[in-house]
């Protein structure tokens, strides 16, 4: 490393000044988590520990557990639905495929949530898209419900999910040299197996990074869980906005953001500790 | 069967998969832009009429308007900042050692596991306990948080590809420091910059949790005046006006990909 000459401080200065906001924003919501709430008024009482107890109650552990299963679910679904698009993706060699499944997959990342969640409620609404195609083709009599369901929570959170896993997994598997693959099918592995044996392990890292963002995308997301589940499917972020602009309660509202993130914070490094063995397959 | 059948039809399987797939992803879209011409106020499949109704009160409705100007302020602002800000601090991260250099990059890279409610929540609590108004500072310093880390991967990228030998020729022939920053990386990690810049222009234009936290009447982005328009409307303008969100972003995204190659900014292309 070379001496560090004096315009270092002056470079540094933007990003230490944007991180200090950001810590004392979210110091400013620890302390909002162990204040009392007053009924009716946007002052907060002194120090207490309540907040944290009621968290304890049925309705919010409920809330919890439910988003833990949909981020889990949606974590699952949109991995095998982004895996073949990302494999496809890196290796074909046909150009307008790449050039297809690229706009085509990734476009949607740059829509935004609520532009997303707005196309799905027209497809999954009573006299919506699909019910009116399964009506008519005489697949089913009466409409099915899936606006106001975990069902149709997590189908629209899949969509909104897949492109970012199609780009971190092809990311993952476009630093897999292909030469292990041909070695494999020279010495006689069905492209199939070479598949199985080689390239899966080795993509495992990309994988686990995937599941991570998805899982942390879905914990966070908002506007899909709000509009599709229509307030019938409560997650911790429906809830926090809930307590903070109908119920006024910004310090139970801070508390249950601060478990949240603690939540998220524990099942992310147990994912990484879980997976810890597959890190190091990748690398050559 | 012999195995060279078995793997064709494991091909043709493949395909018809990926096909599927790609169907699913398309299908809302498609949906979208078919009710976007519907003649009724309510959605039928498939539509009773067709007309363009929808497309004129999308681009007349007085809250798109404010809420797509608010937009554009907060994301010329907030993308040209976080590119400032990312660029100076990748530069430093990139050559030189400090202390506290891992906190600080931690710090502003954890917006990515962070909730965006908590840091909506978190900036709200914090300028009501301030006495500060919530005006276009808040979301625009918002904004930069958030798309920060993204502006800062996709500066490493592009500081990795650079090579230190170019700098250390000027270097050699006596420029300093500062000099070599500002004449040789600066302008080597132009293409880079654009990048990271478009990056965080599209995510804060499209950023919604945290900006329903924090903005007002005044200062809502156009996601936030969406979202409050499907809660109290059923008709199919915010279709249109997703269709021409769709256009705009797949017309931006196609020149990209001829003109910069999104393979390649997206750092997914096979090595070859």
């Amino acid at each position: 490393m070379t001496r560090r000459p004096a315009f270092v401080g002056w470079f540094l200065l933007p990003a230490i000044l944007t991180a200090l906001g950001l810590t004392i924003a979210m110091l400013t919501v620890l302390q909002y988590s162990v204040r009392a709430y007053i009924p009716g008024s946007l002052d907060v009482g002194g120090f207490t520990l309540d907040n944290f107890q009621d968290l304890m109650k049925g309705l919010y552990a409920r809330a919890f557990l439910n988003t833990v299963w949909l981020s889990f679910k949606t974590a699952l679904f949109g991995l095998m639905l982004s895996y073949p698009l990302a494999y496809t993706l890196v290796r074909t060699r046909t150009a307008w495929l790449k050039s297809c499944i690229l706009i085509i997959a990734i476009t949607p990342l740059f829509l935004g949530e609520v532009v997303r969640t707005y196309s799905w409620i027209i497809v999954l609404g009573n006299s919506g898209f699909l019910n009116s195609l399964l009506l008519a083709i005489g697949l089913i009599d009466k409409p099915l419900q899936l606006m106001f369901t975990n069902t149709g929570v997590v189908l629209a959170l899949v969509h909104v999910t897949m492109p970012i896993m199609v780009l971190m997994l092809a990311t993952g598997l476009s630093h897999i040299d292909i030469a292990y693959e041909k070695a494999a099918t020279s010495l006689g592995a069905s492209p199939f197996r070479a598949f199985l044996t080689i390239t899966l392990p080795l993509s495992l890292p990309g994988v686990v990074a995937s599941v991570t963002t998805a899982f942390a995308w879905t914990f966070s997301a908002f506007a899909t869980p709000q509009l599709i589940g229509g307030g019938r499917v409560s997650t911790v972020a429906t809830l926090v906005y809930q307590l903070g602009f109908s119920s006024l309660n910004f310090p139970f509202a801070a508390a249950l953001s601060m478990a949240g993130l603690a939540m998220t914070v524990v099942l992310l490094a147990a994912l990484k500790r879980m997976t810890r063995p597959l890190q190091n397959v990748g690398i050559h | 069967m012999t195995r060279s059948t078995r793997d064709r039809w494991l091909g043709y399987a493949g395909r018809l998969l990926v096909a599927l797939i790609l169907l699913f992803v398309l299908l809302p879209t498609v949906v979208v832009v078919i009710s976007s011409f519907s003649s009724t106020s309510v959605l039928f499949f498939p539509p009773k009429g067709w007309s363009l109704r929808w497309f004129e009160r999308a681009v007349s409705y007085d809250d798109f308007r404010s809420g797509f100007y608010s937009g554009l302020i907060v994301t010329a602002w907030a993308s040209t900042l976080a590119v400032f800000i990312g660029t100076t601090l990748a530069i430093v991260i990139h050559r030189y050692t400090f202390r506290f250099k891992a906190v600080l990059e931690g710090i502003l890279l954890s917006p990515l596991f962070i909730p965006h409610f908590t840091i909506g929540l978190g900036l709200l609590m914090l300028v009501a306990q301030l006495n500060l108004g919530r005006g276009y500072a808040l979301v625009i310093f918002c904004h930069v948080v958030l798309v920060l880390p993204f502006v800062l991967r996709s500066l490493y990228v592009s500081l990795q590809n650079l090579g230190q030998r170019v700098e250390m020729a000027a270097a050699s022939l006596g420029a300093s420091p500062l000099r070599v920053v500002w004449t040789i990386t600066v302008p080597l990690m132009l293409p880079g910059l654009f990048g990271g810049w478009l990056f965080a222009a599209i995510l804060s234009f499209n950023e919604f949790t945290a900006s329903l936290f924090i903005t007002t009447q005044r200062t809502q982005t156009l996601p936030v005046a969406m979202y409050n328009y499907v809660r109290e409307f059923a008709d199919p303008t915010l279709a249109a006006l997703s269709v021409i969100y769709i256009v705009i972003t797949a017309t931006l995204l196609t020149l990209a990909n001829r003109f910069l190659g999104l393979g390649r900014i997206l750092n997914v292309d096979a090595p070859r």
